[in-house]
């Protein structure tokens, strides 16, 4: 009786209602859109407004595949994100190394590159790199999409942190035993930082699959769309089918929090990317 | 090969000398692992990069990109849409930002509690939103601030308040466009300054509540010069993600109503591809750049100050 009325337990007990407020802001959004996903766009938008999931869900997936072939876009955003996932993920990797293990002629000035490329933000150069894809005959194509990005500044920076701790005796003691530069890379360097690459990968897919500017840019039909982009066409009509919309939004988020469950903490590190030392 | 073999770290180097006799192996040249990424930048960063500043001092004369000076940069200086989308930026930075980094570290110091039960769902509550794709999360606010019927309305009518046109009023416009911002971002900026809070030892916290320091205090004296850092990164990206701002204005108002949400990416983006204005989006971009550059530059000198002086 006495603890319960202590202000110290009413202070802690204030405390968790407000979190519980803000939890709810940030939840509701989410069990909306499951909501609304399973109603017609009529109910949607009737007075009261459904509370619970409805029946309608087969139905919205259907007309949103025939108005966006949303399974197609889906198909597009998931190839161009593991392509670029994996390839900027290698060239992220080869370049850390070879800044952080070799001497070259040049290694300033593309450490100074890569940090400018941080620095500088992409949209600046949105007009030049338009009219490269434009002369190269790009416009419309997946690389235009991948290419100019795949070298990713965050990543070999990342990369390249990563292997200044790795041991140099490893390296040494590959070559002894025989191994060449490629193969003491593939088989003795990149297995042991497979944390690092994992928490990588998850930020570069994260982001691929964010890329919005750049694809509505670059891709003109619309069986080439990325999910974005084709739910982004969703709303310029006259007559807008919200619940197609609101469910292809949860369907395209469904990957990003599948990752986010499965992979937590290289999800939160990936996020962190050096904010927090130690 | 042998002369860059010379130049290779010493450390590497060493032992190599003395067994390239003993057994021939593939070797590469030392920029070979770099090689592919300085191709890439040179072509997709270096050479635009410097194209686009000089289509900057451009204008399109007759279908002919034409040297014009400054011409740009001081049509942007009378352009009452660029400096809308600026002032609409500085809201943001002053409103948003601030108001979300409280939020977050607010949020992070309660997370943080020992005395807190279901840390960690609380935590995934929280961080859910930013794992939204941006346009999607956009497009869930759009339909839930949708005038008539839309939900947000709808639950203000049932507690006896006016409708509210929340994309096509202007200032509800730009409140709308903070709601989201901060809704998506907040537990995102949370979590990192929680990372922050936890890498501050323990024995800190005991230290100052046995000389008797009240939760403020302890805040002010240990949390708050510990946290700096943390603090500088979450403001400067913030900071630059404001002024990069484009899918969700797109995405709520198009910029819209009369520019009230206008900000200068979707403004460049505007001018270069619907009036396919070059010279004239390239001078904006790289305003653009200049203020990143100046902001983040004023955020280090800020916080980065009080720390120098510590050590």
């Amino acid at each position: 009786m006495n603890a319960a009325a202590s202000p110290r337990r009413l202070g802690r007990a204030l405390v968790v209602l407000v979190l519980a407020a803000g939890a709810v802001v940030s939840v509701v959004p989410f069990y909306w859109m499951i909501v609304a996903a399973t109603h017609s766009n009529s109910e949607l938008f009737h007075s009261p407004p459904p509370f619970l999931p409805g029946g309608n869900l087969l139905r919205n997936l259907v007309a949103l595949e025939d108005s966006i072939g949303f399974s197609r876009v889906m198909l597009n955003s998931l190839g161009i994100a593991v392509v670029y996932t994996l390839g900027s993920g290698l060239i992220s990797a080869m370049c850390g190394y070879g800044l952080a293990k070799y001497r070259f002629r040049g290694r300033g000035l593309l450490l100074g590159l890569v940090l400018a490329t941080m620095m500088v933000p992409f949209q600046v150069l949105l007009v030049p790199l338009f009219q490269m894809m434009a002369s190269l005959g790009w416009v419309d194509s997946y690389q235009a999409v991948i290419l100019p990005f795949l070298a990713n500044s965050f990543g070999i920076f990342l990369m390249r942190q990563t292997f200044l701790a790795f041991p140099n005796e490893l390296i040494e003691s590959a070559r002894i035993d025989g191994a060449g530069d490629l193969r003491t890379f593939y088989r003795i360097v990149l297995p042991s930082v497979r944390p690092q690459l994992g928490a990588l990968a998850i930020f570069t897919f994260m982001s691929q699959w964010n890329a919005f500017l750049w694809p509505l840019l670059m891709l003109n039909s619309e069986d080439k769309y990325t999910a974005p982009v084709a739910l982004y066409t969703l709303v310029g009509g006259t007559h807008v089918d919200y619940a197609g919309l609101i469910l292809g939004s949860f369907l395209a988020t469904l990957p990003l929090m599948v990752i986010f469950f499965l992979f937590q903490k290289q999800f939160v590190s990936g996020l962190l990317g050096g904010a927090v030392k130690g | 090969m042998s002369t860059d073999s010379l130049t290779s770290s010493p450390s590497v180097a060493a032992p190599e000398a003395a067994l390239r006799r003993a057994r021939p192996r593939v070797r590469i040249t030392h920029w070979a692992f770099a090689g592919p990424a300085a191709a890439l930048f040179v072509f997709f960063f270096a050479y635009p990069l410097g194209a686009s500043l000089y289509q900057s001092f451009t204008a399109d004369r007759a279908g002919v990109p034409t040297w014009v000076g400054f011409e740009q940069y001081q049509r942007m200086l009378h352009d009452p849409v660029f400096w809308k989308s600026l002032g609409n930026t500085g809201l943001l930075l002053v409103i948003q930002v601030p108001l979300m980094i409280v939020l977050a570290l607010v949020l992070a110091g309660i997370l943080n509690q020992s005395w807190l039960r279901f840390r960690s769902s609380w935590r995934i509550a929280y961080f859910l939103p930013s794992v939204t794709m941006l346009v999607a999360y956009a497009m869930v606010f759009k339909v839930l601030l949708k005038t008539d019927g839309g939900m947000v309305n709808q639950v203000l009518g049932w507690l006896g308040a006016q409708p509210v046109d929340w994309l096509n009023n202007p200032v509800w416009a730009r409140v709308s466009l903070i709601a989201s911002i901060t809704w998506r971002w907040t537990g995102y900026n949370a979590v990192i300054l929680l990372a922050g809070l936890q890498a501050i030892p323990k024995e800190q916290y005991e230290a100052a509540s046995i000389d008797g320091a009240g939760p403020i205090r302890t805040f002010a004296t240990i949390v708050a010069p510990q946290l700096r850092p943390v603090i500088l990164f979450c403001s400067v990206t913030s900071t630059i993600g404001t002024l990069q701002l484009f899918d969700e204005n797109l995405v709520l108002t198009r910029g819209g109503p009369d520019n009230a949400t206008m900000t200068p990416v979707l403004y460049l983006y505007k001018i270069g591809f619907d009036q396919l204005d070059f010279g004239y989006a390239s001078a904006i971009a790289w305003a653009v750049v200049l203020i990143i550059g100046v902001l983040s530059f004023l955020q280090f000198r800020f916080f980065g100050n009080a720390e120098r002086e510590k050590r």
